[in-house]
């Protein structure tokens, strides 16, 4: 709602309780003896029988101001934090860019490269004849839950991990459009794994390294398989259901060690981060997101940038009692690596419960993104996006690394687009914020104060328990959720697919058991201003603000694709699958598939040395779990509130995982 | 003179209508301080209909607490208190599946909902045996059977304590119309 619209709203209502409030004669009652005002009272004027001189009348005029008054205040007009209006870079001026590394035409992880961009260099597809694209080839998973899963492409074999049961294909890319199956590897997960598991049974991808496709289960296994072969190399089990521990994460090769993180918190689960040894599987360090700094590994090399998140134990002491040990903080997002200053990036989950007022404290380390020596785990910074966070702000979110001109300097940053509705740009040697701007509507903070780092938090969306608090924007699936973005050194933007919700929410007492949910808290979800659930938000992050901006109906839930064709796509939840123009947002092509699209888009040169985009559609996740778990649409809090808000989804599409692959003809 | 004989014919119906509605308003809201339901499992519970040649008699096991209001209540709080809610929601569904609506994958009957409670199901359902008394299982089940109408309307409760979760109305009376259909405005229910 606009400034000016809301102060004519306030300045209506107040009109007419001021009228109400003449017309039954509101008064003051003059205590006679010391000259204060003892009381405030409402008398009606047939009733009013006292002296004239023991009580007067606030004049009219005088509460006329008053109301002036209030509706101008300050508080008013900033009530919500509203995204600067998109406006294209100039010409001319710097824009942000990249060290890239030489093209293979392959894509051997979910981001493709370390730094976390999702660019392809490849550039047959371009924005003048991307109108031409169809579809070549398809293939069936025989799953039909949410395929969040980017295909890999190697060695002219694409490998697709589907989501529970986590089947391993590997596609023969030489045979032409047949691609038939050269080997499929079944983990066998434990079934009972799907009842743990907070927002559909997903998997975000494998990742190919030294021969081997590596992934993990549902039920907490990484498993390295040999890529040509399909032969188990080692299985490592690192998690346990029992305790409400899933794995849905893409793994991160860096330094012969792979790292991974467990999901789970919805459930009570305590995060961690745990680098396997590549050739053996076996677990050289695990970094926990809350307890005490030697199970953290923060050491002597740990130098946050804020004094707020210095001190020793601050995974024990933010936290009461013994709460840290099911306090949450899991590791399900993205880990990106710069090699040049030897350090891994990636956030932690929301606290648990959802429900604050059970776990006081600023509850680290939760919701915050984490630098460290992949080495030997060490943390180097962190830097708490979100303490105490009141509305499942996860802080899982990719992050991009990128070099940015900054007030005359070329920084090195990360981009860190948060749920909790602002793009943080931050140094990534040191954590320092340099800058975080709104690109969703928010009313639950009014911003981050860039001299302390803290996030100020708007007091009246802090729920009580039994208390229902309204207009929560952005919701809990946040401005934007674990969906990837992409990035462009051609056009120096960032491509964020994201939703628009916003959410009621009502705080309950949550229980602890394990292997159970542990949340404490109904949740009701609706589209938020404007009415469209989602949006692709091109980002330009040396101006902090949108260069353009497209909204969709329903969120956009698919990762983005950027190109040297300067085209980028994505997909939409009711299965098209579209590409637009990186530098303006023009709509170029687009192809319905056969269901919602939730799935990363990714490219690849083809043993013909054509260029191929592919994409895996089959409806699901949290925001499609209405359609893949056949949830009932009468009640408003399923799936943690999200089904209140996609209750038309079933409508416009059904379920069923097929890839898909373009070329031009 | 010749109302008087009329009048005393028609007292005796009403007295036993009156009668009758209080026994049933007395089970209804009845209390039990000492639980003694059945505390064994029901046992040769059938999951499949499908038996080979003719259907043999399932012995049914009633729930004890079907038609009170009380046990209802006790029910949907234990709903919350055990995280029920936490994966089937008030009923729509999440991690879980839907309760509200008709389908059910391992039964409907009492029986078959108190040994999916207290036995698990292999797709994600946990085991609570050990966990849970008995009589709070009972319980659950007629709060579990309410949700989808499988309760007799007097032993409903005529409203949820918390954010209004379904569309129209805060009753959940009327939560019984089939799975994915559009429920009629609020005034056409009784």
């Amino acid at each position: 709602m606009s400034v000016a619209r809301e102060q004519v709203e306030c300045l209506h209502h107040s009109l007419i309780i001021l009228l109400c409030l003449a017309a039954r004669g509101y008064a003051f009652r003059d205590d006679a003896r010391n000259g204060r005002f003892r009381a405030l009272i409402f008398t009606h004027p047939m009733t009013l029988r006292m002296s004239y001189e023991r009580r007067f009348r606030v004049p009219f005029r005088f509460l006329l101001l008053v109301t002036l008054a209030a509706c101008t205040r300050e508080d008013v007009a900033s009530r919500a934090r509203e995204p600067a209006a998109p406006a294209l870079p100039a010409s001319g001026t710097p824009r942000a860019t990249v060290t890239l590394d030489a093209e293979d035409g392959q894509w051997t992880r979910a981001a493709k490269s370390l730094s976390g961009i999702r660019y392809s260099q490849l550039a047959q597809i371009t924005a003048d004849n991307v109108r031409n694209l169809r579809p070549v080839w398809t293939f069936s998973t025989s799953v039909l839950r949410g395929h969040e899963e980017a295909p890999l492409v190697v060695n002219n074999t694409m490998y697709i991990l589907t989501p529970y049961p986590n089947l391993l294909y590997a596609l023969d890319l030489t045979k032409g459009d047949s691609a038939p199956t050269k080997w499929m590897y079944n983990p066998k997960p434990q079934s009972e794994a799907q009842g743990v598991a907070c927002c559909d049974v997903v998997n975000r991808g494998p990742v190919f390294a030294n021969g081997s496709i590596i992934f993990n289960t549902l039920d907490n296994h990484v498993i390295a398989v040999d890529a040509a072969t399909g032969a188990e190399k080692w299985n490592t089990k690192v998690g346990e259901i029992n305790n409400g521990e899933t794995m849905t994460m893409s793994p991160l090769v860096v330094k012969n060690m792979v790292l991974v993180g467990n999901s789970g918190g919805e459930m009570g689960v305590r995060g961690w981060l745990k680098a396997l040894d590549l050739g053996s599987g076996s677990v050289r360090w695990t970094a926990y997101s809350t307890g005490p700094d030697s199970e953290v590994l923060i050491g002597a090399r740990f130098k946050p940038h804020y004094p707020k998140d210095r001190g020793k134990d601050l995974g024990v002491s933010t936290w009461t009692g013994a709460q840290w040990k099911i306090g949450g903080g899991t590791v399900w997002g993205w880990i990106s690596y710069d090699p040049t200053l030897n350090l891994v990036y990636y956030g932690t989950a929301n606290p648990g419960p959802w429900n604050p007022d059970q776990r006081p404290g600023d509850n680290k380390w939760t919701s915050s993104i984490f630098a460290r020596d992949p080495d030997t785990g060490e943390a180097v910074w962190a830097y708490q996006m979100s303490p105490h966070d009141l509305h499942d702000y996860d802080g899982v979110n990719e992050n991009l690394l990128i070099d940015v001109p900054w007030k005359g300097q070329t920084r090195h940053v990360l981009i860190h687009p948060d749920r909790n509705g602002y793009v943080y740009m931050m140094d990534r040697a040191t954590g320092e914020v340099l800058s975080a701007e709104p690109f969703v509507h928010i009313t639950t903070t009014h911003g981050v104060d860039l001299a302390n780092g803290m996030l100020r938090y708007e007091p009246s969306k802090h729920g009580r328990v039994g208390e229902v608090v309204r207009d929560i924007c952005p919701a809990s699936p946040g401005g934007k959720d674990w969906q990837p973005s992409s990035f462009s050194p051609r056009t120096g933007l960032v491509y964020l697919p994201h939703q628009n919700l916003c959410q009621d929410s009502e705080g309950l007492e949550a229980n602890y058991i394990a292997g159970t949910p542990y949340v404490g808290m109904n949740v009701v979800m609706t589209a938020g201003p404007g009415g469209n659930r989602g949006e692709l938000t091109a980002w330009d992050p040396a101006a902090g603000r949108a260069a353009w901006k497209l909204t969709e109906d329903l969120p956009v839930w698919s990762g983005t694709l950027a190109t040297a064709g300067d085209v980028v796509f994505y997909g939409t939840m009711d299965g098209w699958f579209k590409a637009v123009d990186a530098r303006t947002g023009a709509k170029l092509w687009q192809y319905k598939t056969g269901s919602g699209i939730i799935g990363q888009p990714m490219t690849y040169r083809g043993p013909d040395g054509k260029q191929y985009v592919a994409i895996m559609s089959g409806v699901g996740g949290w925001a499609g779990a209405i359609v893949a778990g056949n949830l009932d649409p009468r009640d408003s809090t399923a799936a943690l509130g999200m089904v209140a808000a996609m209750k038309d989804l079933p409508s416009k599409t059904t379920k069923g995982g097929t890839l898909y692959v373009f070329a031009l003809p | 003179m010749m109302l008087r004989p009329l009048a005393c014919r028609a007292r005796t119906p009403l007295l036993l209508v009156g009668a009758a509605l209080a026994v049933v308003g007395c089970r209804r809201e009845e209390r039990r301080f000492r639980e003694s339901p059945p505390a064994t499992t029901p046992s040769a519970v059938r999951v499949s209909a499908l038996q080979p040649g003719t259907m043999a008699d399932t012995s049914h096991m009633p729930n004890p607490y079907e038609s009170s209001a009380y046990a209802q209540s006790e029910g949907q709080r234990l709903f919350g208190w055990y995280n029920c809610a936490g994966c089937h929601a008030n009923g729509g569904g999440g991690m879980g599946p839907p309760l509200m609506d008709d389908e059910w994958i391992y039964g409907s009957s009492p029986e078959n909902i108190y040994n999916t409670i207290i036995q698990g199901r292999p797709n994600g359902m946990p085991s609570f045996a050990g966990k849970i008394p008995s009589p709070q299982i009972w319980q659950l089940v007629t709060y579990v059977r309410s949700l989808s109408g499988l309760t007799p309307m007097s032993g409903r409760s005529a409203r949820t304590e918390h954010m209004n979760f379904y569309q129209g109305a805060q009753s959940m009376q009327g939560a019984q119309t089939p799975k994915n259909s559009f429920r009629p405005p609020a005034s056409e229910f009784p």
